[in-house]
């Protein structure tokens, strides 16, 4: 009886050990090595799936949610996004944005990607020292005949290793074009006003997808 | 010019000050807003269609020609533009892009400039203001060319005044021209505009945001300083 659990113990202990492992091999993947292999990972994906090329966007929605989403941290997304407004709501209100942002902003990502994913990509080196927990990676897409496009992650450290909080497409910050749209809506009609309006456009979004 | 430029500069002097709230980057809300409704109802039934035939009727290989022999002729200026705002290597390989693409890339319709490490620039002459300290001042959305800010739209009649296809003779071809890089410009915009679409809530809001942070990445060329923003408590996203 000891013995075993003893042994279940040490096993435990060995189980955890090895998660902590893989965990710190994750944690400690370089951000601008993460960005590559998981942009080069999905634009593959994407090359071989007929049925993606063919416009499944569901089927598209799902390799991003398994390979892409991991990487990025959507609560902090919203709550810059929200400003001031992410202190007032409740801890009910924050889940359901923060769902319905991610739910928006996966599907104007597939739909970037969907148009885009053909392009020659050039992953910028990192610059950055080797204590920094705050990052921008840099990518630029690259186009005949126009001006290179960059596209610049804003990460950040945590202990699941690094995670996005914005997207910068042509200096253009995703977080912050949603600032002035997200208070609109919130001194109109609230906090519960953005979540229903969120709602309602992806839902019409999808509808459209399945016509 | 440089006299021209000062009084510019301080007619956009209100411009610089007001990076603070929306109301104070868009005082003109209620009339951009009345000419954008007018521009996008003439881009859902002239433009958008006639882009979207255009990219279905011409193959690819030959609109990337079309874009690189327009991209060319763009070339002239965006090397102006960089020199004038002292960034003479720059404006250099930009006459540099003019002259292989338009000898041996035969009029620029093929752009070997790229494949030989002269990587195209985007400049022009709300840019060059700015580079020199102007303010964008308030948005404006212009007839037709839709996004713009005082600044912008002085720089765009500069830009409009040395365009190089409005010396074209005769003017059945000038304005030949001129219609096939707008069709051209549009249909490569075709993705985006549609993008754009989906992710915004408020359309107008999110496209005159969207061109605002462009344009002031563009005069920072890509690297602009981090705004000071009253909203943005830095460590707020350390807390989740």
């Amino acid at each position: 009886m000891m013995k075993a659990t003893r042994r279940n113990l040490i096993s435990t202990f060995l189980g955890l050990a090895a998660l902590i492992c893989v965990g710190a091999v994750r944690a400690q993947e370089a951000p601008d090595v993460l960005v590559k292999n998981v942009t080069l990972e999905v634009v593959d994906l994407i090359a071989k799936d007929k049925e993606i090329k063919s416009g499944n966007r569901a089927k598209l929605i799902q390799v991003i949610d398994a390979k892409v989403l991991p990487h990025f941290n959507f609560s902090a997304m919203t709550a810059l996004a929200l400003g001031q407004s992410w202190n007032k709501a409740t801890p009910e209100q924050k889940k359901r944005l923060t769902e319905e942002f991610r739910t928006l902003l996966v599907r104007t990502y597939a739909s970037a990607l969907a148009a885009y994913s053909e392009q020659k990509l050039d992953f910028r080196p990192l610059r950055a020292k080797p204590g920094d927990t705050d990052v921008t990676v840099q990518v630029r897409v690259l186009q005949k005949g126009a001006q290179p496009v960059p596209i610049d992650y804003a990460m950040e450290k945590t202990s699941n290793g690094w995670k996005v909080y914005d997207v910068m497409v042509g200096g253009v910050s995703l977080v912050a074009n949603y600032r002035t749209e997200f208070s609109n809506v919130v001194r109109e009609s609230g906090i519960d006003g953005l979540i229903k309006n969120l709602g309602t456009k992806n839902r019409g979004l999808a509808a459209a997808e399945t016509k | 010019m440089l006299r021209v430029m000062l009084a510019l500069a301080a007619l956009a002097l209100g411009g610089c000050a007001s990076l603070g709230g929306e109301e104070a980057r868009d005082p003109f809300e209620g009339w951009n807003r009345g000419v954008y409704r007018v521009n996008d109802k003439l881009d859902q039934y002239v433009a958008r269609p006639v882009a979207t035939g255009y990219r279905k009727a011409v193959p690819g290989e030959i609109r990337d020609r079309v874009r690189n022999f327009f991209g060319n002729i763009g070339d002239v200026f965006i090397g102006v533009n960089n020199v004038l705002q002292g960034k003479f290597a720059d404006g250099f390989n930009d006459w540099v892009r003019v002259a292989f693409n338009t000898s041996f890339g035969i009029l620029g319709i093929h752009d070997i400039a790229t494949d030989m490490g002269y990587e195209k620039h985007d400049e022009d002459f709300g840019q060059t203001f700015g580079y020199w300290g102007m303010g964008p001042g308030p948005y404006l959305v212009l007839p037709v060319l839709g996004s713009s800010t005082v600044r912008d739209g002085i720089g765009k009649g500069l830009d409009f005044y040395t365009d190089p296809i409005n010396e074209t003779d005769p003017w059945e071809a000038r304005w030949g021209l001129v219609t096939l890089r707008l069709v051209q410009t549009r249909a490569d915009l075709l993705d985006a505009s549609r993008i754009l679409e989906e992710a915004a809530l408020d359309r107008y809001v999110f496209q005159r945001d969207a061109y605002l942070q462009r344009r002031r990445s563009l005069v920072y060329d890509g690297q602009p300083p981090r705004e000071k923003d009253p909203d943005d408590e830095s460590d707020k996203k350390k807390s989740d």
